[in-house]
């Protein structure tokens, strides 16, 4: 009775359901962090914290030794954004901020500590940007005090590296669009005068101002606005692509060119506005492409993870110090401490290391290891301090060298021919044609039209409305797959995505979970007594496996142990008075005697985790579990298999062969102890023969895979926390949605074709104006527009269409 | 109606005076966050009496 209603509480703090009561001012809390921050903004008059959300923190878990690295000068210097001395600015990439309460407690870090100036958030980016006095706050008590109420930063080898370039670039589409929308604006009041009145006596007076003042503001347009459009179209041309930009460089061009001459020589009016509009609503369609997701990387390498500094023991009296990673040299002697991630290959040396490879190959089940054994970087230790003797520095690591691999600096997007270049290729030799023939039919005909038409058809045939087709698709697209968790690069993975015709799988952690929930008891039956200890021991422990198995376990009763011990790396320990529990690995729970009980079988044991137990040092068995694969699995492989070769690649050994078989549909390759370069090897092998991969991955060993693969996707169980460098990455709990997000991205592929077809119309209709002379700007200036929303409100409604489809299948 | 290039230059020096906002505004950073301030002009500046705000996240508490 007690039990449920403990297991309904939640915790005031943070929501977690709370496991081990804290009862505080009248709210429960579920661990002592939880209750400390409660206490720290409670005390400090922050409670308003909790009016904003319900439940709105993150429980903290803290280690102080696992920031002493900033008190390293060469690396807090690093980290500092400013610093003169008396004031340090420094931003953190705070992964938790997940709510308006977050921003709000940030946001007043100040009340917390006077040495704090200033805090700002970037909320889509989860970063804050803090300006503090040194003098009353190092850099270290400032992460401290953050990470005590439960924002702990995230600071890897790449926060050195400042990134302010890629803000420049995001930065020049505004200022090129906004010129653009300004020049165009002003543009048009000043054309539109004479759209009606030609003959008037006071526009012919003051006609020559307004067109020069066009003039003025078509200069920025085309110099400054639409300038990408012919650097791109020259180096389309100087590697043999006709892409889509060549015939908008064209026609800006020639737009340009003819309206100048036209008022220089007292002509006509110009079409300055058409040519204004024209770069604005390309420019408008970039930017609507550009949809990002800023507070996903999809460039990360290992740099991303692993740690800035470690610690280092130098001379004969063991001093500990903290040193960069990267001056690691070959030799060196490092202490590797409990949640540490080992930057470099390293032969242990003393203490037991418990390695947890999850971050290289998606596989979460500790490994352990004993001294003189081979480490790898990558793992992270869990359990008690390591000494280890570095074989490899950082760079050189049989992980990290696979990032030297040239298709980490190679460029995807370069060789990838998208549907609009395909198209533009085949349009700008037709609208040539037609210009040439148009103009020699009136060379023959009336000579003195024949400039006027060869230019007009060039202006009228401006694939505005083709280059805006595919940017408001697939951006359109790309918001309705982030809103399905499946965040992608950019847009033009959508079109990879429709051309695939092979999907390679990793196995461990992308088709199975990596929490391992199939749980099998093989061993002695245990009596009541005994289930209740256990259970009431398995409460009390906070490993990832207690935990697993507890929530699996039948509850009837449950007893406090009166002793608890947890061993770390081992196992537990916990008594009665009249009764003992162990609890874990093999070698803890059964001691040299081996008394008795179930043997088990040592090559089962080597493909799955188990917990041995004894009672009163009686070994009782053992509790197995297994990865258990992802939800719909068997579906997602029928529906993809129907139209696209499978195949699964694993870093494992063929352990899991059979089950796999019996679970997919046949014809499915399965390759595996792959290594990761390997696989990429695999992946650039099956490009070789003509076929699109995409491949599916989720673990650092994947790196190579995805990024040679034309679509790689990261599968990720915590968007926020970890994926490789990929093209896309998605929530784990979406996969079984695959197979319609891959028939979405045909759908779009289809609505372009559409909207070709229809920009085209619009093309015909203004070409029968041009061809025969009779383009009057007036003319030009409605048609420009009029096809370019046309066409954005068809692609917007097409796309909302299909879009819904994916949420409606959801459900059903 | 030479006032027309009063008018005109007036408009001209009126849009040039936004368009350098804008540029500034873009400058200075405002572009790059356009989500967090539309949640940040929503929290009250100050909390008018902490214990009033204490109690009724109590009762909000006892409540639930």
């Amino acid at each position: 009775m007690i039990e449920n209603s403990m297991e309904n509480r939640s915790c005031f703090h943070c929501g977690d359901p709370c496991e081990e009561l804290i009862l505080h001012e009248g709210k429960y809390f579920c661990c002592s962090g939880c209750k400390t921050v409660y206490d720290i903004l409670n005390s400090s008059d922050l409670s308003y914290y909790y009016e904003l959300e319900k439940t709105p923190g993150i429980s903290p878990k803290i280690k102080e030794s696992k920031f002493d690295f900033l008190e390293n000068p060469e690396i807090s210097e690093k980290l500092l954004e400013f610093d003169d001395g008396k004031r340090q600015i420094v931003s953190f990439m705070i992964p938790s901020i997940h709510c308006s309460s977050c921003i709000w407690i940030l946001e007043n870090l100040k009340k917390l500590h006077p040495a704090v100036n200033n805090s700002q958030v970037d909320f889509p980016r989860k970063t804050i940007r803090i300006s503090f006095s040194n003098q009353d706050l190092s850099l270290k008590e400032l992460v401290l005090m953050l990470a005590r109420i439960g924002y702990e930063p995230s600071i890897a080898l790449d926060s050195m590296e400042k990134n302010e370039k890629k803000e420049q670039v995001g930065r020049s589409l505004i200022y090129r669009l906004g010129i653009a929308g300004f020049a165009f604006g002003n543009i048009m009041f000043l054309s539109f005068p004479e759209y009606f009145e030609m003959n008037e006596f006071w526009l012919e007076r003051f006609k020559h101002v307004f067109r020069w003042l066009m003039f003025a503001f078509s200069l920025p347009v085309v110099f400054y606005s639409g300038w990408g459009y012919f650097t791109s179209a020259y180096k389309g041309l100087r590697s043999g692509i006709l892409n889509i930009d060549v015939p908008i460089a064209l026609g800006i061009a020639v737009l340009f060119i003819r309206s100048s001459a036209e008022i220089i020589l007292d002509l006509g009016t110009g079409f300055f506005d058409s040519l204004s509009g024209l770069v604005f609503f390309l420019l408008l369609g970039k930017f609507f492409q550009q949809k990002t997701y800023s507070f996903l990387s999809f460039e990360r390498d290992y740099k991303s993870y692993f740690p800035i500094a470690v610690t280092r023991l130098t001379g004969d009296s063991q001093q500990e110090e903290q040193v960069p990673v990267y001056k690691i040299e070959e030799g060196d002697r490092v202490i590797i401490r409990n949640e540490e991630l080992i930057p470099m290959d390293c032969v242990v040396l003393q203490g037991e290391a418990n390695i947890d490879y999850s971050f290289v190959t998606g596989e979460a089940e500790a490994v352990a290891k004993k001294s003189g054994d081979k480490l790898f970087a990558g793992g992270r230790q869990q359990g008690g301090i390591i000494e280890v003797e570095v074989l490899k520095p950082v760079q050189q690591s049989y992980l990290t060298q696979l990032w030297s691999d040239e298709v980490f600096s190679k460029d995807k997007r370069s060789t990838f021919q998208s549907l609009t270049d395909g198209i533009s290729r085949r349009f700008t030799f037709a609208v040539l044609s037609i210009a040439f023939i148009a103009t020699l039919f009136w060379l023959l005909y009336d000579p003195s039209k024949a400039l006027n038409v060869f230019t007009a058809v060039l202006i009228i045939a401006c694939p505005c409305a083709i280059a805006l087709a595919a940017p408001f698709t697939l951006g359109n697209l790309l918001r309705i797959f982030g809103k399905k968790q499946l965040y992608l690069k950019d847009a033009s993975v959508i079109e990879q995505m429709a051309k695939i015709d092979t999907i390679v799988f990793d196995k461990t952690g992308t088709l199975t979970t990596s929490q391992k929930d199939k749980i099998t008891y093989e061993g002695l039956e245990l009596t009541e007594e005994e289930l209740s200890l256990l259970n009431g021991s398995l409460r009390a422990s906070n490993h990832p496996l207690s935990r697993s198995l507890y929530s699996i376990l039948k509850k009837n009763q449950i007893t406090v142990p009166e002793k608890f011990e947890e061993i770390t790396g081992s196992g537990l320990q916990t008594s009665l008075p009249d009764m003992s529990l162990k609890l874990g690995s093999k070698g803890f729970v059964k001691p040299v005697v081996q008394t008795g009980g179930v043997l088990v079988d040592e090559e089962e044991m080597s493909n799955n985790t188990s917990v041995h137990l004894s009672f009163n040092d009686q070994y009782k068995g053992c509790f197995s579990f297994q990865n258990s694969y992802r939800e719909g699995l068997t579906k997602v492989f029928e529906e993809l298999g129907a139209t696209r070769e499978l195949i699964i690649l694993s870093g494992d050994n063929s352990g899991e062969k059979e089950r796999l078989e019996a679970l997919l549909p046949s014809g499915i390759k399965m390759f595996f102890d792959q290594k990761p370069a390997d696989k990429l090897q695999f992946i650039s092998e099956l490009q070789k023969q003509g076929k699109k991969v995409m491949m599916v991955g989720d673990g650092l060993n994947d790196a190579g895979a995805l990024a040679q693969s034309d679509v790689g996707i990261a599968i990720s169980e915590d968007i926020n926390v970890f994926s490789p460098a990929c093209d896309g990455i998605m929530a784990a709990k979406q996969f079984f949605k695959l197979p319609r997000f891959m028939e979405l991205s045909n759908q779009a592929i289809r609505v372009i074709r559409w909207s070709f077809l229809l920009s085209l119309c619009y093309n015909l209709v203004g070409l029968g104006f041009a061809v025969t002379g009779q383009l009057m700007p007036v003319v030009a200036a409605i048609l420009m527009p009029l096809s370019s929303i046309s066409i954005v409100a068809f692609t917007s409604l097409a796309t909302q269409l299909i879009g819904k489809k994916l949420g409606d299948k959801k459900q059903s | 109606m030479t006032i027309i290039y009063l008018l005109l230059s007036i408009s001209v020096i009126v849009a040039l005076v936004f368009f350098i906002a804008f540029i500034i505004s873009v400058k200075k950073g405002q572009y790059d966050d356009v989500y967090t301030p539309s949640v940040r002009m929503l929290f009250e500046d100050e909390l008018v009496k902490p214990e009033s705000g204490k109690n009724q996240s109590l009762n909000k508490v006892k409540s639930s």
